[in-house]
């Protein structure tokens, strides 16, 4: 018999979505229950270019849409301050862009509230002198940069305090039914290893790209359609600003400052699968060969990494033939009591992160009338708990508290992840406030890993610099070791050229030539990804052809470590 | 009509000078070569290394926003730009770092006297010797100290009565069919002018004539303060002084103006004038262009012994105009003289950033093994092409140091009394 929980809501899915749900339902004094299937904000809302929308992306083409995104984004720079990096955007016109097109984006600003000014390119080109010198109008607008990881903790932080329990690393393996009514969840304790269940009153599908999966157990249909979207970051801001071209939208055309990198994004395709998201090495280099008309040299700008991300959309219609990008980005609450007659559980899709908040508070209001009680919204008054220095957060944060600590210390709090400046002490702070977190985790904590060296130098440190303060023991720090390891090189493989091929060859020196990283004591011997997936030229990360690599010898021939712990 | 235009841009303005310097950052590997072998880094627990000030937080600023002071630690002696395998202009960064840092902050007062030895050196004049006197008393020094924040060991160069300009327009010039145009900078003009002697000495004596236009301070000392508004306008006006000349070479006797002229202003300050890319292309180090002279046979090869043992100290400036140690490949042609290569890095004094009270000890604890060195060596004379360098080691070390260039001249003028230059 598995453990039971109880509560009045159970929100699947910890995205923003979900962590926003949270929040303003225990704002409204609900018994809330927020599961995940991994961490929270690892999907779609971890996985995206961290634009703070002003609305004028969607003037033209969804004049409601973007007054919604203009209202939301009033709304968060008071609310959610700290997760906020008020970077300003510009829409600048091209030599490709069409001159008429900013007409039409000029008139329609007003019209859906959104504030915009045009500003001559000269002083666009001042403001940011990496924009294409020739383009022929330039627009300001109020895009901002978010870390939607902060404010997803912030909500699910804030949820908590007020009651709330937050399980992430809880599968959903079924939703429990009472006949025409969802009853709660059987969920999987990844961590604990074990299953319960919680009886909920009302459901809320926050599944997003996965929404048709979780309907699913219910035994319903929700259309939702991942939509892919790949992004690059490149080693350092190449503009301060959100930079936008001022068009109708298409690959690569907008370029977000997001902590110490700049973010081009995106491409849109339709994909089957939500997991199913891995860049091409086409997309890749299209989007980087179009984000030249933008900034140009761009395509030769340091790339780190790149990722891609699956769209919630929910296509008015589907069928042959849709234009997936002009898809509606605004979102659906289905009550399903009133669509398919299946009582206790509500479905939010589509919609955006700018827009998380009034997803929310529409969801909320949905739960609310199947619950039957009637309480009102407050999280657009309430400030949400978002870790961080008073005020907006700024690029210069890292670098000032690495100076602090600079005056006052003698050298015994050293940078554990260099390229993003993150000290021994914020490690051991962050480790142990979150027990049990694997170094993936940590990184999105800490940042830890991100930036040029992907994890080359600071990886080993923090594995044994949790080891050595009794967090982790010494199968499990190897453990975590290597998977984080491969991740990072997953996110590497597509732009492995120059800089960042270099940047690799000596990670790889680090990792195969000192420590010998897969013949460390008391491995299970995770089977290497590098070894398994080929490069795309066939050829292993040292260059040499398929088949002969190393990296797979025999394991048993291990040489002499440590003797394991018990 | 319109010109052409790159419908997906031309990235040339990113391409060079000061652009291009801050992209560099993006080659680093954090291989962390150029933190071993900082001197500085390894000397203060302020300074956490070039590549952390370096492409590390270059990382984390944006405009004017970042509060990172620990970059003014960065003496801007280069070792860490010439080391990197990866061509990251790690030095050049922190540079541009600290001029942002100080439009921000503001430049003291001291760092501004500190940044403009023509000043110091036109106001010292008429009173050289109440000067001179002035700075060698310790009470003089205790208060220099405690109001503007010059350390009170540091060495002050003593002013000259007569500037190095006032002597050359009333020398006659050669009459040579070849010309070279000498830009001796601030410190001969008010500090060394007899090493400006020999110089032209130097080259009247290969039968070339020496134009001493007026010129003025190259900018170096504010941009290494981190006043690039005013490094620019100085650098800006001394090119077209030097420039008047069409086609002629320019010699520099100091080291590290001379590689201001040829690459840091238009690299680091991103001065973008074709008076200076004129100049750049024509600036010669003094023994630059005395091996040049040499390779092509032009060299005057009529030295007489000189019977002394000199230790040699390439200063950091010197090593950053890449072009080898050429004081050594002429000196080497002296009968008699006998030269040991020093082979320590950095004297520490990098320009004024010895002088300055809260880096003083710094300074000397960066250049300790050098001073080491010499005092083992027990050497006639130490030889550093570098003003401020010689200053700090004459300093510290209390052995005489010179410009090579005093040892050629003995050479040439019979290993006794050195010839006068005419007039």
């Amino acid at each position: 018999m598995p453990d039971a929980l109880d509560c009045e809501l159970l929100v699947i899915g910890g995205g923003s979505t979900g962590a926003g749900v949270a929040w303003d339902a225990a704002l409204r004094g609900l018994q809330v229950i927020l599961v995940d299937r991994s961490d929270l904000a690892t999907g779609t809302t971890g996985r995206f270019h961290g634009l703070l929308h002003s609305g004028a992306r969607y003037v033209v083409r969804d004049p409601a849409g973007a007054r919604d995104c203009a209202r939301e984004n009033a709304v968060l720079r008071r609310v959610a301050a700290p997760a906020l990096e008020d970077t300003g955007g510009l829409f600048v016109t091209t030599p490709l862009d069409d001159v008429e097109y900013s007409n039409h984006f000029l008139a329609a600003c007003p019209a859906a509230e959104v504030p915009v000014e045009e500003i001559p390119p000269a002083e666009a080109l001042r403001r940011e002198p990496r924009l294409n010198p020739a383009i022929r109008r330039a627009f300001s607008v109020r895009d901002a940069s978010v870390d939607s990881w902060k404010l997803v903790w912030a909500c699910a932080g804030g949820a908590r305090e007020l009651g709330a329990r937050i399980l992430p690393y809880h599968p959903v393996l079924a939703l429990l039914r009472d006949g025409s009514r969802v009853t709660g969840a059987r969920l999987r304790d990844l961590r604990g290893d074990r299953e319960l269940e919680v009886r909920a009153e009302c459901v809320v599908n926050a599944g997003g790209a996965w929404g048709g999966r979780i309907a699913g157990l219910a035994g319903l249909h929700v259309g939702v359609r991942p939509g892919k979207g790949v992004m690059v970051a490149v080693n350092h801001r190449l503009a301060g600003a959100v930079v936008n071209r001022c068009h109708l939208t298409g690959d690569g055309d907008i370029v977000v400052p997001s902590h110490s990198v700049s973010i081009i994004g995106t491409t849109d395709t339709a994909v089957e699968d939500p997991d199913d998201v891995e860049p091409t090495a086409a997309e890749v280099a299209a989007m980087l060969d179009a984000g030249d008309a933008l900034l140009p040299g761009l395509s030769r700008a340091r790339a780190l990494r790149v990722w891609g991300g699956a769209r919630p959309l929910l296509p008015r219609a589907e069928g042959p033939g849709i234009d997936h990008r002009a898809i509606s980005r605004s979102h659906s609450v289905i009550r399903h009591s009133q669509v398919d007659g299946m009582a206790g559980l509500v479905t939010i899709v589509g919609g955006k992160l700018t827009t998380f908040r009034l997803m929310a508070e529409d969801t909320v209001d949905a739960v609310c009338q199947e619950l039957g009680t009637d309480r009102r919204c407050a999280t657009a008054e309430t400030p949400i708990p978002v870790d961080g220095p008073h005020g907006h957060h700024r690029l210069s944060h890292r670098a000032e508290a690495f100076e602090h600590r600079l005056e006052r210390s003698d050298g015994t709090d050293p940078l554990v992840c260099e390229c993003e400046m993150v000290p021994r002490s914020e490690l051991l702070a962050a480790a142990r406030t979150h027990p049990g977190s694997d170094l993936d985790d940590l990184r999105r904590l800490l940042r830890i890993g991100m930036g040029p060296c992907q994890g080359g130098f600071c990886t080993f440190r923090t594995a044994a610099i949790l080891h050595e303060a009794g967090l982790l023991d010494a199968t499990r720090a190897v453990s975590v070791l290597l998977s984080f390891v491969e991740e990072r090189w997953k996110g590497q493989r597509s732009v492995l050229w120059g800089q960042q091929l270099r940047q690799s060859h000596l990670d790889e020196w680090i990792f195969q030539g000192s420590l010998d990283l897969e013949h460390l004591p008391e491995t299970s011997a995770p089977q290497s990804t590098r070894a398994q997936e080929p490069l795309p030229n066939g050829r292993d990360p040292l260059g040499r052809p398929l088949g002969t690599a190393t990296a797979q010898d025999d394991r048993i021939a291990s040489p002499p470590g440590p003797e394991p712990e018990p | 009509m319109s010109a052409r235009v790159d419908p997906m841009g031309s990235s040339d303005h990113l391409e060079s000078g000061a652009a291009l310097v801050r992209s560099s950052l993006d080659a680093c590997i954090k291989c962390t070569i150029c933190e071993s072998a900082c001197p500085f880094a390894v000397a203060t627990p302020l300074f956490p290394g070039p590549k952390t000030v370096g492409p590390q937080a270059e990382r984390f600023r944006s405009g004017l926003s970042s509060a990172d002071w620990s970059v003014d630690y960065c003496s801007g002696c280069g070792i860490c730009s010439r080391v990197c395998p990866q061509g990251v202009r790690i030095a050049e960064i922190n540079a541009q770092a600290r001029a942002r840092l100080k439009e921000r902050t503001g430049i003291p007062l001291r760092d501004q006297l500190l940044a403009r030895p023509d000043v110091m050196g036109r106001l010292g004049q008429p009173v050289a010797p109440l000067f001179n006197r002035a700075v060698e008393t310790p009470a003089v020094r205790t208060i220099m100290e405690r109001t503007l924040g010059i350390h009170r060991s540091a060495a002050i160069p003593r002013v000259s009565p007569r500037t190095f300009q006032s002597w050359s327009r009333r020398h006659p010039p050669a009459p040579g069919p070849d010309r070279v145009v000498y830009f001796h900078g601030c410190s001969v003009n008010h500090f060394e002018p007899r090493l400006g002697r020999m110089v032209v000495a130097v080259l009247e004596h290969q039968g070339l004539r020496v134009d001493v236009p007026e010129q003025g301070c190259c900018g170096l000392p504010l941009q290494s303060n981190g006043n690039f508004p005013a490094a620019r306008r100085y650098l800006t006006r001394l090119a077209h002084r030097l420039a008047a000349a069409a086609d002629v070479s320019v010699i520099a006797s100091s080291t590290s103006c001379g590689l201001m002229l040829k690459r840091e202003g238009r690299e680091i300050l991103g001065v973008d004038d074709p008076a200076l890319a004129d100049v750049s292309r024509r600036t010669w180090d003094i023994f630059e262009f005395l091996r040049d002279l040499h390779e092509r046979g032009l060299l005057r090869t009529d030295l007489q012994p000189v019977d002394l043992c000199v230790a040699y100290h390439a200063p950091c400036q010197q090593q950053n105009h890449l072009m080898g140690k050429p004081a050594i490949d002429i000196l080497s042609l002296v009968p008699g003289l006998r030269i040991i290569e020093l082979e320590r890095d950095c004297c520490g004094v990098a320009g004024t950033y010895g002088l300055k009270r809260e880096k003083h000890d710094i300074s000397m604890s960066v250049g300790e093994d050098l001073f080491h060195d010499i005092r083992g060596l027990e050497p006639d004379a130490v030889l550093c092409d570098s003003e401020t360098c010689r200053w700090q080691i004459a300093k510290a070390t209390g052995y005489p140091v010179v410009h090579p260039v005093e040892i050629l001249h003995r050479a040439y003028s019979g290993g006794g009394r050195p010839p006068r230059a005419r007039g």
